[in-house]
């Protein structure tokens, strides 16, 4: 096995080259001949009726080709919702018509409404402030309660309601839920908002049109998480146009954290506009765009109770959720809600009732999708606060609370009651580990040396446990998705013993070129140099799904992994046929093929030139060539774990909250690249402390975004945040995938914000403020000093 | 239009402009350096950082006839003589300092700006020499790591990993 470069390995990355010297290829990297630009024209009321749009003035101006408008869509299909939520009376969701460009009405800030395509940027720009539009305003409704009482504005005219579900999981439970409350010992009860976040990619949409009239194909180059997925949704129930005449391409992209999985209005708009100007046509989102049009994120308000017995052991969870859905469903709207966040009200413990409800409301606000975590970060944060809240309550120690009531390590595989079985787990290991990691033993001291500075110091812990890996097709059907979660790869051999991996996962910061040569080298013994990863283009890869949901490695890695087993499979064939051997006797290592218990080998490349020279292969019986595909759909998810301690410090004078020390202590199955893999620790990690500190998507009552920019959106910088303990040698491996992986890219966003915030309930407490029980995110200066003074 | 003449990565060049041209724009759609990088439109997020003269700029809020005959520096200018990383591209490799690599050529411009000024920094000091820099992917731990790396200190103790 290739130490450095296998399994296992700390390889550095390959990619890097490319982004380290400027030669990184982003969608506005890339420009055609005869390339023409696309400006669009957005609303900048949330809600209100078009009664005049007249384009006539913009369309003489210098360099403008043409301009689109809703009209030029009417005949085509809207943007589709992945999944079908049903709710708790047996109603499916309501699904309003999400147009390509708004037909007479516009639902919130930034709704496009017409594009000018022109032949400079500049040009198309200058066109766009020459449109005429008339837009009557009407009232706004941003606040989800509101939403859905009686006489409330409607986001959607002709809807019946602003309300697009009510999801009972599990409704069967609740009356056994509603008992276990009446009896239990103690009923621990909070409220808590999880704002509104913008994802913040830090590269912007982007999207590069073409059209090619003598046959009738179109390509669309864009920032996508999931080109297959963009081709069949966008092709098939957008703009007809079918899979083979419909070439996506998402090259190099700049971050995505679920804002670029959704197939966006833009992508459509382009791509036909292509076809009426028969030029290419590019647009590339600004800043101030973005934060207008990314899905964006989270954005619940819930009610939730934990009842447990004289002991501490929990009974019960019921949670009212209300999750705002903004004005449209984009691609996963309705599931990240619901089916992604509901089973996260289980935790790692061993709570034997549940019931999770959750009401989807529509308002004049941008559309919410999946953000890094997507629903499973609503649903810890809430177990996690409530758990702080309970042991604050009855007088247990935070860390005992949860050892108590972990789901023992012998009890795995454990069924859950909320439909899911956790395969395998140890969450008293990774508490311990971080316990360790954290000196938790010492904590007195370094508060007593925070108090003598005057701060106060806290510790706060989450424990977590996610659903991610998404798959499995079955499963996820019976839950009302419409498409599977399987993924597929294809290693092609090249005949000097090349290989050439097309996975139908796609890389935007996660290292995929690196560590998916590192699988297949690890199988074949050899260099991970010969291996070239293909990624991202839906003529060159099998169709696949597309990366989000910690899904790459055990999904796609696992496609990756049982592709090459067949390509060894057959390989030995070849290798059988030259050593004069039986098949049954031929073992592959280190690049070699040898007959068992002989010196009789041949190496790697001898047997990919014999595969595609077929010479002297018996007559009728091989089929030359060397290349094979696998779908992998896995029987289960994975259940990536852990446990995490923050130390804060607060300075009561400011209600300044810093971050003193983060611990993570995960359990992500084997890891393929050790490096890569704490990368995704720091990053999430990173991004649950801005949720927890500092971000916040706050719009005004009329809809309009008031943290619409980098200047009012509080993005983590590099002062803002400490450096992370991380460790993840805490290790069950994933029993139902050949490579024991389990997700890693979304658990830091997942467990750091209750960690966080329960530090900082920590440290007021033992700083004599014990009135204050919660402070909704971010625990900015402002509400904590306002929680200490209130 | 009108024309401006100025050293890029030690390369003289010219071109025609407008006087509303950004030397980002100038750079990526004239020059066809794509290296530099527009995360932003209110001069953030630091993806678009070059040196004019020596010293740090946001290349997007910078008129590309503002600096008519400076000496502008790229990302595209900071690999060795023989195409090889230099110091600090190769410390962001060995220490993981990237990930979708958008922030990147910003991030080692700061970088670089800030080690001519500050041979030996601080974990404080680069931190607060980067935070006109936006990475949204790491966490900014081996950012610090690798540019303290580049600066030639032991970094191995910096954090329990």
């Amino acid at each position: 096995m290739p130490k450095d470069h296998g399994i296992g390995a700390a390889t550095k990355r390959r990619e890097d080259v490319r982004f380290l010297t400027g030669k990184g290829r982003y969608v506005d990297d890339i420009n055609r001949f005869g390339q023409t630009y696309a400006v669009f024209l957005r609303s900048d009321v949330a809600h209100g009726r078009i009664k005049r749009l007249d384009t006539a003035a913009a369309a003489a101006m210098p360099g403008v080709l043409a301009i689109l408008t809703g009209d030029d869509f009417k005949g085509m299909g809207g943007l589709i919702t992945a999944w079908q939520v049903t709710d708790r009376h047996g109603k499916p969701q309501l699904e309003p018509r999400h147009p390509v460009l708004a037909e007479g009405m516009v639902r919130h800030v930034g709704e496009p409404i017409a594009a000018v395509i022109a032949e400079t940027e500049a040009q198309a720009r200058d066109a766009v402030e020459a449109i005429e539009i008339d837009i009557e305003a009407l009232p706004a409704v941003v606040d989800m309660k509101a939403a859905v009482e009686a006489g409330s504005t409607q986001v959607h005219e002709g809807l019946g309601s602003n309300l697009c579900f009510d999801w009972g999981f599990i409704e069967a439970n609740k009356a056994a839920v509603d008992a276990a409350f009446q009896t239990a010992h103690h009923v621990t009860t909070l409220e808590l908002v999880n704002q509104r976040m913008i994802p913040n990619a830090m590269e912007p949409r982007a999207a590069l049109a073409e059209y090619d009239s003598g046959t009738g194909q179109y390509t669309l180059t864009t920032t996508s998480q999931n080109p297959h997925v963009i081709r069949l949704v966008m092709g098939a129930f957008t703009l007809n146009i079918p899979e083979g005449k419909l070439h996506v391409i998402s090259p190099d992209v700049g971050g995505g954290f679920g804002s670029k999985i959704m197939n966006y209005n833009e992508e459509a708009c382009l791509t036909h506009a292509a076809k009426v100007v028969d030029r290419p046509v590019k647009w590339t989102a600004t800043r101030s765009e973005s934060f207008v049009t990314d899905a964006q994120g989270r954005d619940h308000v819930t009610k939730m109770q934990l009842a447990l017995d004289k002991d501490g052991m929990f009974l019960a969870v019921r949670t009212e959720t209300y999750a705002n859905l903004g004005a449209y469903l984009r691609l996963f709207a309705t599931v990240t809600p619901t089916y992604l966040h509901g089973p996260a009200a289980g935790g790692p413990y061993r709570t034997p009732l549940f019931y999770v409800n959750v009401k989807g409301v529509f308002t004049n606000t941008v559309p919410v999708d999946a953000y890094r975590g997507a629903g499973r970060p609503e649903g810890t944060y809430q177990l996690e606060r409530l758990v702080d809240k309970a042991a604050r309550e009855i007088g247990m120690d935070q860390a005992e609370i949860r050892r108590k009531n972990f789901v023992r390590p012998e009890e795995f595989p454990y069924q859950t009651p909320l439909a899911v079985v956790y395969d395998s787990g140890n969450y008293h290991a990774t508490l311990d580990k971080v316990l360790e990691m954290s000196d938790y033993a010492g904590f007195e001291a370094r508060r007593a040396a925070s108090a003598k500075k005057g701060l106060l110091r806290g510790v706060g812990f989450s424990t977590w446990v996610e659903a991610s890996g998404l798959a499995p097709s079955q499963l996820i059907g019976s839950l009302g998705a419409r498409a599977g979660l399987y993924e597929s790869a294809t290693i092609r051999v090249n005949p000097t013993g090349g290989i050439t991996v097309f996975t139908g996962t796609h890389s935007h910061g996660q290292g995929h070129e690196t560590a998916f040569a590192q699988i297949v080298a690890d199988q074949l013994g050899i260099d991970a140099s010969l291996i070239e990863i293909s990624h991202g283009d839906s003529d060159k890869t099998p169709f696949g799904m597309g990366t989000y949901g910690s899904r790459s490695a055990a999904v796609g890695g696992s496609a990756i992994f049982r592709a090459t087993e067949k390509v060894i499979a057959k390989a030995k064939k070849f290798a059988a046929h030259l050593l004069e051997a039986s098949e049954a006797d031929i073992e592959l290592a280190d690049g070699q093929f040898t007959v068992a218990g002989t010196d009789k080998s041949i190496a790697w490349a001898s047997v990919a030139l014999a595969a595609y020279v077929p010479h002297n292969y018996p007559a009728g019986s091989m089929e030359p060539g060397l290349e094979e595909t696998a779908f992998y759909d896995p029987s289960n998810f994975v259940y990536p774990a852990g446990a995490y301690v923050c130390e804060v410090e607060v300075d009561p004078a400011t209600g300044k909250v810093e971050i003193a020390a983060f611990f993570a202590a995960d359990d992500f199955g084997n890891v393929l690249n050790p490096m890569i893999v704490q990368g995704q620790q720091h990053g999430g990690i990173a991004q649950g402390i801005g949720q927890a500190l500092m971000e916040n998507g706050v719009y005004d009552d009329e809809g309009q975004l008031l943290s619409g920019s980098y200047m009012d959106y509080a993005m983590p910088r590099a002062e803002d945040l400490p450096m992370f303990a991380v460790d993840h040698s805490c290790i069950t491996v994933c029993a139902h995938n050949p490579l024991g992986v389990k997700g890693c890219g979304e658990a830091g966003a997942i467990g750091s914000p209750p960690a966080v915030v329960n530090a900082v309930i920590d440290a007021l407490h033992r700083g004599g403020h014990s009135h204050v029980t919660h402070i909704d995110m971010p625990v900015s200066p402002s509400r904590v000093w306002s929680a200490i003074n209130g | 239009m009108t024309k401006v003449s100025m050293t890029v990565n030690g390369k003289t060049v010219s071109g025609e402009v407008e006087g509303r041209t950004l030397l980002s724009a100038f750079l990526r759609e004239g020059l066809r350096l794509t290296g530099t990088h527009v995360g932003c439109d209110t001069s953030q997020c630091g993806a678009c950082v070059v040196h004019v003269d020596g010293r740090p700029v946001k290349s997007c809020t910078v008129f590309a006839s503002d600096v008519a005959g400076s000496s502008v520096k790229t990302i595209e200018g900071m690999a060795n003589a023989d195409g090889s990383l230099g110091v600090i591209q190769q410390a962001f490799q060995d220490h993981h300092g990237l990930q979708c690599g958008f922030c990147t050529p910003g991030m080692v411009m700061s970088a670089a700006a800030l080690l001519a000024e500050t041979p030996k920094p601080t974990e404080q000091e680069v931190r607060h020499y980067l935070d006109g820099n936006i990475c949204r992917c790491t966490g900014y731990h081996n950012i610090v790591k690798a540019v303290m790396a580049a600066s030639g200190q032991d970094v191995s103790a910096l954090a329990a990993e």
